[in-house]
């Protein structure tokens, strides 16, 4: 799957999405939540990445932030050459065709006073001077290829199940051509009968209109079904990022291992892996622990984890991580900005 | 669910829709028939029933009656035919009730709109709302009356001079209400995913604003709108008993219901006709509001 020669779509490095913190009788400045804070990664044309994570960890701002739907504070993400971060708000809006989401939640992304063909041919009118007809035409055809009645074009979102609604979402995210589509967790919104209908759909596209994902999910089994490679977040950093079937066969970062060991196995005569258990919460990204972000709760932590952030480096070929415990075989020094900042440590071991 | 039946349903006129479920609303249909039954009367009223002619002598006689074939509904003190005077009042007040409420609701959305969409707007203008929610409006009103009314005057003569200063005056004292509702709704709606999912298919501010944020404050501006109506009427009321609304002599219902006033021991159905005609005004233009909102929500129409 992980074509070495294929030219990345999409370049995110160092990418920072802090909100500010406003306190006091002056509202001043007083810190931010970290929800993205520094993450780097490529997604390969053609490819799906995955993203997971718990709730909370930054996957949706991530999402959000590639499409410039946030202001990112720092880093750049360049997709098809242009740096989108920094791209001026008209050259932005002429590359927005190019690149789409697909939102969580299909009942709230759908307005509901506007009827399914108002919807899928929304961005039409935005960025094409297509007749109403020809519009039309591009409506049912994209129904069709989402597998949506043609008959239901003139219907309003409520007279639609969950999955039906997610298949309106996808269509109206199809309409212009796009090359790159950030899933925003597609599916959790979905009972489980209709996930798989909605994720094997995502496929189909991608094989036929050659799509490339970044798919969003808390789902480990989607992501396994459906993902290339898998990027592991935890509290705005990405912990590891591997190819999927290494990665669900040896997870290299502590978190990773401990995230995967929670999926469940279908089949219950093979034999169960052993479940780990994290003790304690995860921190408030508004003040991350001051060395490696897992380092709260890492069973494997030693005293190096609590001084210093651990980059994301490469420790296998296609396998990045970002933890101590593999950057010492690799000799490649300590890399880590020591943040001196911070007001208060939450770094004791467990 | 893909069947090979392709044929699409006719696109249900949205109109014929919105009327299907207007019907369905006991108290708006009611409320269309008594505005327009209302409408049509002191449209075609004035035609319709003449008041005889006679001289003031004669119509001193004739003051204070009570109701008769001649004079259905009395006559007042200064022996005047009261249904000739209802029906103009009416024409009048109507106009000033709807006119001032479309200024106010227009002022109204827009400025809640600006200041819940435009971040940067919004401290400005909603600094300006609570500025003239602070004013004390009855003396502003009559400043502005009494600075402008000769100059309008002179330049469209003083009954529509008195018209134009009363609908412009209520108007730009009475939006603040809608604009608060408004922008509180906007706050929210900006926040909705189908409006992050417009911003990200590159939809510029005004379709976003026109397509997925105005469509959806229609109801409480339509609560805000009635109210409006009726607020309006009862204030240009006010204008003219304090002197400062229409001349004296020229017949609104709240003008009718001060002059009613001091007579209202002896004869109460003087200030009962025009109190009826406004509380009706109110009553069905509430009511229709109430069947508009409902008609113009999809999710409601069709249940």
């Amino acid at each position: 799957m992980l074509d070495q020669t294929a030219k990345p779509l999409v370049e995110v490095s160092d990418l920072k999405m802090y909100f500010p913190i406003y306190s006091g009788v002056l509202r001043r400045h007083t810190g931010d939540v970290k929800a993205v804070d520094g993450v780097s990664f490529n997604i390969l044309e053609g490819e799906t990445l995955g993203l997971v994570g718990e709730s909370g960890c930054g996957k949706s701002t991530v999402g959000r932030a590639l499409l410039r739907l946030y202001e990112p504070t720092a880093g750049s993400v360049v997709i098809g050459g242009e740096d989108i971060a920094t791209l001026a708000p008209e050259a932005l809006r002429k590359k927005r065709p190019s690149m789409q989401m697909v939102f969580q939640d299909p009942q709230a992304s759908l307005n509901p006073r506007m009827t399914v063909a108002g919807i899928i041919s929304e961005p039409l009118v935005e960025h094409t001077d297509w007749t109403a007809e020809r519009r039309l035409e591009r409506v049912l055809e994209l129904m069709d290829a989402v597998g949506l009645n043609r008959r239901f074009a003139n219907r309003f979102p409520h007279e639609f199940s969950g999955g039906q609604r997610q298949r309106i979402g996808i269509a109206r995210a199809l309409a212009l051509n796009p090359k790159f589509i950030v899933c925003d967790e597609p599916i959790a919104a979905l009972d489980v009968s209709i996930q798989a209908q909605v994720v094997n759909l995502l496929e189909d596209l991608q094989e036929r209109l050659g799509l490339t994902y970044l798919f969003i999910s808390h789902d480990l089994s989607m992501v396994r079904h459906i993902a290339d490679r898998v990027a592991v977040m935890y509290l705005g950093r990405i912990a590891e990022l591997s190819p999927r079937d290494a990665l669900f066969a040896n997870p290299l970062h502590p978190y990773a291992e401990a995230l995967l060991s929670a999926v469940n196995e279908p089949d219950p005569n093979r034999a169960r892996r052993e479940r780990i258990i994290l003790q304690g919460d995860v921190p408030s990204p508004a003040n991350p622990p001051k060395g490696c972000n897992f380092c709260t709760r890492c069973p494997k932590a030693f005293a190096r984890c609590h001084q210093e952030k651990p980059e994301l480096v490469e420790v296998q070929p296609g396998r990045q991580v970002a933890c101590f415990l593999y950057e010492e075989n690799t000799a490649v020094g300590s890399t880590a900005s020591v943040e001196a900042t911070e007001l208060n440590q939450q770094g004791e071991t467990k | 669910m893909t069947d090979a039946t392709t044929a699409i349903e006719k696109p249900a006129s949205q109109m014929r829709a919105i009327w299907q479920q207007f019907r369905t609303h006991k108290g708006a249909l009611f409320g269309l028939i008594v505005l327009g039954t209302l409408i049509l009367a002191v449209v075609l009223g004035p035609f319709l029933w003449v008041p005889e002619k006679m001289s003031v002598a004669k119509a001193i006689m004739l003051k204070n009656q009570g109701p008769s074939w001649r004079f259905p509904l009395g006559t007042d003190q200064l022996g005047r035919d009261m249904l000739a005077r209802m029906l103009d009042a009416g024409k009048v007040s109507l106009a000033v009730g709807f006119v001032a409420m479309m200024i106010a609701i227009f002022v109204g959305t827009t400025i809640g709109i600006l200041a819940g969409y435009f971040k940067r707007l919004d401290g400005p203008l909603m600094r300006l709302t609570d500025m003239f929610l602070a004013l004390p409006l009855i003396p502003l009103l009559l400043v502005m009356v009494m600075l402008f009314r000769d100059r309008i005057a002179g330049l469209v003569g003083p009954e529509m001079g008195a018209f134009l200063l009363i609908v412009f005056a209520i108007g730009v004292t009475s939006w603040m209400q809608a604009a608060r509702i408004v922008r509180g709704e906007v706050l929210a709606l900006k926040e909705r995913e189908y409006v992050l999912a417009a911003r990200s298919i590159g939809a510029i501010p005004r379709r976003i604003i026109l397509r997925h944020i105005l469509p959806n404050v229609v109801s409480p501006v339509m609560v805000a709108a009635t109210l409006g109506v009726a607020e309006a009427i009862i204030t240009e009321s006010v204008l003219s008993f304090l002197g400062l609304g229409f001349p004296p002599d020229f017949p609104t219902w709240g003008r009718l219901l001060y002059d009613g006033l001091s007579y209202m021991q002896i004869y109460p159905e003087r200030v009962i006709w025009p109190g009826v005609a406004i509380s009706l005004t109110v009553l069905s233009v509430n009511y229709i509001g109430d069947g508009l909102r409902d008609a113009l929500d999809p999710r409601i129409r069709g249940r």
